[in-house]
């Protein structure tokens, strides 16, 4: 039951650090602003909270910890789920309300066929049983921000049910090994968002929003088969990337597109489950795997103090760390569920049921719909280590970003490099750049045009692998400039004359042979000691002023004769 | 003119005998004159006028509309209506403006009908006139002596009708003869994209065929319509429609539908659970406009200031707090009882014994009537109320709930089962008081019932109200008026 200790806490830019090879990270670390430390300190304290593992401080029990999910996801679509209103994020207050959002008295819902289709193939992406007959049902409660009274859903016959979602942690120590975990999806349902409230504390004043009011949401119910915020966290990233494949949720967490509950328990591993808390509005990937973590560790605390855990709806103080009891939601609720008199049930068909002659307009038809999946992100990583030979956790990388993947796959067509050349520049140096500055993917300075050439310049030895970081980060800087411009511009070409290189080579030799003693002496030779060889050498070499660049591109040189003649030796005699 | 069925007044238009603009005069007149009734909560005259005047500039140009253009309409008050006032009878909806008109009324104003005003109704319609929940057309319909007929559910659509029960509320139509009720079912049937609950299948204006031969018909008569409370004047009526069939070669049987007398208190709970619901929008706040400056969607507050505006209510707690006074100052006490009977219901804890268990009901209610027309029944014939017209001082007697149950006990399990079902007046009673007979009939099946209704009709030969008399002879008017108010003080 006690999950492994997870090498990373949360989403995306975590994996790329625990998995990615830091070799290239050498020198330039703070320029390129890759902080593995940093990164990896943060990693370690969010492991802190862990404690499913743990032996309880009292010594006798393993703790486990229960955690299922709601996940509401905004459906996108150009309009509501039952009225014309269209649907847009940040528009002016109250500017896309029709009669019915604002629940006029007398107006009816009109279910929106995107919606439907949205909710199957979701449902289909997520292995679950489509229902060919579903209901809809109203949910009772007062609150300001929903005009109705009551919002409609499905709570008795939900549109998908039974289904599956995997997702894949990384443990371990390097190298680390990717490990799929399922968690049981029970049910999709269809269902309205409601209004914002903005409470104006200072005048007392609650204003109302309906702008979202009535825009489709999938929930989707996560069972409880998640053991810490991690897993949950990554479960929630992977839904979100089937999502946004799907195209049915931008799932875009900031802007409200997609928020988590979690119902979290914890109990001793074959005993009965615990009691257990929701935390509400989990609304942001950074503190999903925090708030059940810590709330994890606040059943421990209170049990292991001879407390009791209340069935409750708690919310995470992010400037605390903690879950606090919701107040308003005090005092049990009953929702009063039932049927939405308004609309029929909610016939879908497949290719064998579909009635003879049926208008297409007005049945959806689940096989076809099927047919027509996009490739999911499982699928997508499968096709990236098939036709690149790239590692697995790799292609976790690619996909984690917004644009990311693309990016990536137009750099490859342009160039000869290797692929895996490509991942290791793309993964590290490029995506290092833009989280330095915080830029998403399509803010990149750098095009992948421009990457891909800068590679090919690489590839054919035209520069070393130093320059081109320097090339780079050039590139980074001035927007229009091409990466042959930039080499030509500051010479940083490898000397191809190997007359003249040797020649080069010969002057400095003989202008430092102590230091060519030192070096001839030095168990490994020069190349196994880089870095902690003769701590003149570089330097000597940079500061000749009329080879200040050229004079980088010895080492491959010198590489290459060393490797020839068994080191040093022969290269010595010869002069 | 006044008296005259729609056909014939809309034939004197078209004839140039009368203009829009005239009729709707003799209308307002009418409407101004009976004012102590209270069948009117709003009578647009300025709007009826101009729709008249635009009526009537159709007409000079021979551009008229059709068999509606210039007819004077009168629509009950929880048909939501453009710029009319809409409240249901309600101080939750007072001053309430609907932006929008419900699908009936815009059809209904497309084919150029003048709208007189907005007519009453128990808050909420919870009992009584236009809309069909439980009877509510056709016992007014019989009481009044014109036909009252409640189409198939699904038929007709219900957007902008302010629901009651919306798996039961259907738009009722009240005219002077079954071909009127014919005609304006034929401009209201149909698919309607805002309601999902109508059939897809489109319905053309049609002209009600005329009936010769009744011979090949089968009458069904519930024997569970023959109830102990049922007036001896009635149950007479009843039997003599039922003989004039059978002398006319019909076939006549006694006919089962054992569950209809659950069908009150089944309708108690699923009607409580509904108003319920649907009432759950009504905080008090949101619907009745403030200062005309004020946008139609605006803040809710927990502020006395914005509190005051939208509504009468002073409270400076919680959501919840305010929502309960101004709930409870909205609704009446019929409205709160079912509210808070109908939540009661719905609990989690009550939901399977109750609201699922009505439902049952309500489906074996509906099955009987299945059953009954696959064995060869062409429509059924009831009476439609207990009684004639009861005087005002009986009437308010009983407590609504009684009253209603009353009402509704032949009309109601109609509803239940969404079929369409028509009033038609039959004879006066002692009293001269009109009593009218119920045809119900198979689902989708409303023209057919119509056609046996219309030749029932002809056969009794019902005595018009002749209202051009009333108008004439201003003595008319203040007899009634006297006496109205004698049988106030009886």
């Amino acid at each position: 039951m006690a999950a492994p200790m997870l090498r990373w806490w949360c989403l995306g830019r975590r994996w790329v650090l625990a998995c990615i090879d830091g070799g290239s990270r050498h020198g330039r670390g703070a320029a390129i602003g890759f902080t593995s430390s940093r990164k990896r300190g943060q990693t370690s304290v969010a492991q802190q909270p862990l404690i499913t593992s743990q032996k309880s401080r009292k010594g006798e029990h393993e703790w486990a910890a229960v955690v299922g999910l709601e996940i509401h996801a905004q459906i996108s679509s150009n309009s509501k789920l039952f009225s014309g209103s269209r649907v847009h994020f940040a528009a002016p207050p109250n500017s896309l309300v029709s009669f019915f959002d604002a629940s006029l008295p007398g107006t009816l819902p009109v279910l929106n066929r995107r919606c439907v289709e949205a909710a199957v193939m979701t449902g289909l992406a997520l292995n679950c049983r489509i229902n060919k007959k579903s209901l809809f049902d109203r949910k009772h409660y007062f609150y300001a921000d929903l005009p109705a009274g009551y919002q409609i859903t499905q709570q008795r016959l939900p549109i998908a049910v039974n289904g599956s979602l995997a997702y894949s942690v990384c443990v371990g120590k390097k190298p680390s090994r990717v490990i799929t975990k399922t968690v049981r999806i029970k049910q999709i349902q269809l269902e309205q968002d409601s209004g914002k409230s903005l409470h104006d504390e200072l005048r007392s004043q609650t204003l109302i929003d309906l702008n979202r009011a009535g825009v489709g949401l999938l929930e989707v119910v996560l069972e409880p088969d998640m053991s810490c915020g991690e897993e949950a966290a990554t479960a929630v990233r992977e839904l979100q990337l089937i999502l946004q494949a799907l195209g049915t949720s931008r799932a875009n967490m900031a802007e409200g597109q997609l928020r988590v509950d979690a119902n979290v328990s914890v109990h001793h591993p074959g005993e009965p489950l615990g009691v257990r808390t929701e935390v509400k509005n989990l609304n942001s990937a950074k503190f999903l795997a925090k708030a059940i973590d810590s709330e994890i560790e606040r059943q421990i605390h209170e049990l292991e103090n001879g407390r009791e855990i209340l069935n409750e709806t708690r919310s995470f103080d992010y400037k605390l760390g903690c879950t606090m009891p919701m107040r308003d939601k005090e005092g049990k609720q009953d929702y009063r569920f039932m049927p939405e008199p308004n609309l029929p049930p909610l016939l879908l068909y497949d290719t064998e049921s579909l009635p003879p002659g049926a208008d297409p307009q007005q049945v959806i038809n689940i096989d076809w719909i099927r047919e027509r999946l996009p490739e999911l992100p499982s699928e997508t990583r499968e096709r990236l280590i098939q036709q690149y030979g790239i590692l697995p956790e790799h292609s976790f990388a690619l996909l984690n970003e917004v644009g990311l993947l693309e990016f990536f796959q137009n750099v490859i067509k342009e160039t000869r490099a290797e692929p895996k050349k490509v991942t290791s520049w793309v993964l590290n140096i490029f995506l290092g750049f833009l989280k330095q500055q915080n830029l998403a993917v399509n803010e990149s300075p750098v095009t992948p045009s421009a990457l891909a050439e800068l590679l090919n310049l690489l590839d054919r030895k035209a520069i070393s692998s130093t320059a081109a970081k320097q090339v780079f980060e050039e590139l980074w800087r001035s927007e229009g400039k091409t990466p042959s411009q930039i080499v030509s511009e500051k010479q940083l070409e490898l000397m191809q004359d190997q007359e003249a290189l040797e020649r080069a080579c010969h002057t400095v030799m003989e202008g430092h042979p102590q230091v060519v003693m030192i070096t001839c002496s030095t168990e490994g030779g020069f190349l196994g000691s880089r870095g902690q060889g003769p701590p003149s050498w570089p330097a000597q070499g940079q500061r000749q002023p009329e080879h200040s660049a050229r004079s980088l591109s010895t080492a491959p040189l010198l590489s290459l004769k060393a490797q020839a003649n068994k080191g040093w030796p022969g290269y010595i005699r010869s002069p | 003119m006044l008296g005259r069925t729609l056909r014939e007044v809309s034939a004197a238009l078209k004839q140039g005998q009368i203009t829009p603009t005239e009729l709707c005069q003799k209308c307002l007149s009418l409407i101004k004159k009976t004012k102590f009734l209270n069948a009117y909560i709003t009578v647009s005259e300025e709007v009826a006028l101009k729709q008249a005047e635009e009526s009537e500039k159709r007409y000079k140009k021979g551009r008229s509309l059709g068999d509606l253009d210039g007819i004077p309409i009168a629509v009950k008050d929880n048909f939501s209506t453009s710029g009319i006032e809409t409240t249901c009878a309600s101080n939750m909806l007072k001053g309430y403006v609907p932006p929008y008109n419900a699908t009936v009324v815009q059809k209904l104003l497309d084919q150029g009908a003048v709208l007189m005003g907005k007519t009453n109704l128990d808050e909420f319609a919870m009992g009584a006139l236009g809309s069909d929940t439980g009877g509510s057309t056709r016992n007014p319909a019989a009481h009044c002596g014109v036909v009252g007929f409640k189409p198939s559910y699904g038929l007709v659509s219900r957007h902008g009708l302010i629901p009651l029960v919306n798996s039961m509320d259907v738009p009722g139509i009240l005219t002077r003869c079954v071909d009127d009720a014919a005609i304006v079912l034929g401009m209201l049937a149909g698919h309607d994209p805002k309601d999902s609950t109508t059939i897809q299948d489109p319905v053309k204006p049609f002209t009600l065929p005329t009936l010769t031969d009744v011979s090949k018909l089968c009458i069904g008569i519930p024997k569970e319509y023959l109830a102990p409370e049922l007036s001896g004047e009635v149950r007479s009526f009843w039997s003599k429609a039922a003989n004039l069939f059978e002398s006319e070669g019909a076939k006549v049987i006694e006919v089962s539908l054992p569950h209809t007398s659950y069908s009150i208190v089944c309708y108690h709970v699923l009607c409580t659970s509904e108003v319920a619901s649907n009432m759950a929008r009504f905080d008090g706040l949101e619907y009745v406009l403030g200062d005309k400056e004020e946008e139609p969607l605006r803040t809710v507050s927990q502020n006395v200031n914005i509190g005051q505006k939208c509504h009468r209510c002073d409270i400076n707690v919680s959501t919840e707090a305010m929502y309960a006074a101004t709930r409870r100052e909205g609704f009446n006490d019929v409205v709160r009882g079912r509210i808070l009977a109908g939540n009661f219901f719905l609990l989690k804890e009550n939901y399977e014994n109750y609201f699922i268990k009505a439902q049952k009901v309500r489906r074996l209610i509906a099955n009987d009537f299945v059953k009954v027309f696959n064995s060869g029944v062409d429509v059924l014939l009831t009476p439609t109320t207990l009684r004639g017209a009861a005087p005002y001082l009986e009437f308010i007697k009983e407590d609504n709930r009684t009253r209603s149950a009353e009402d509704d006990i032949f009309t109601q399990a109609v509803n239940m089962a969404g079929l369409p079902a028509v009033s038609v007046p039959v004879a006066l009673s002692n009293l001269g008081l009109p009593i009218g007979l119920q045809f119900i009939g198979r689902a989708f099946c409303d023209q057919q019932l119509l056609k046996i209704a219309k030749w029932f009709e002809k056969q009794v030969q019902f005595p018009v109200i002749q209202l051009q008399e009333l108008m004439d002879d201003g003595s008319s008017i203040s007899e009634i008026e006297k006496l109205a108010s004698v049988s106030l003080k009886h």
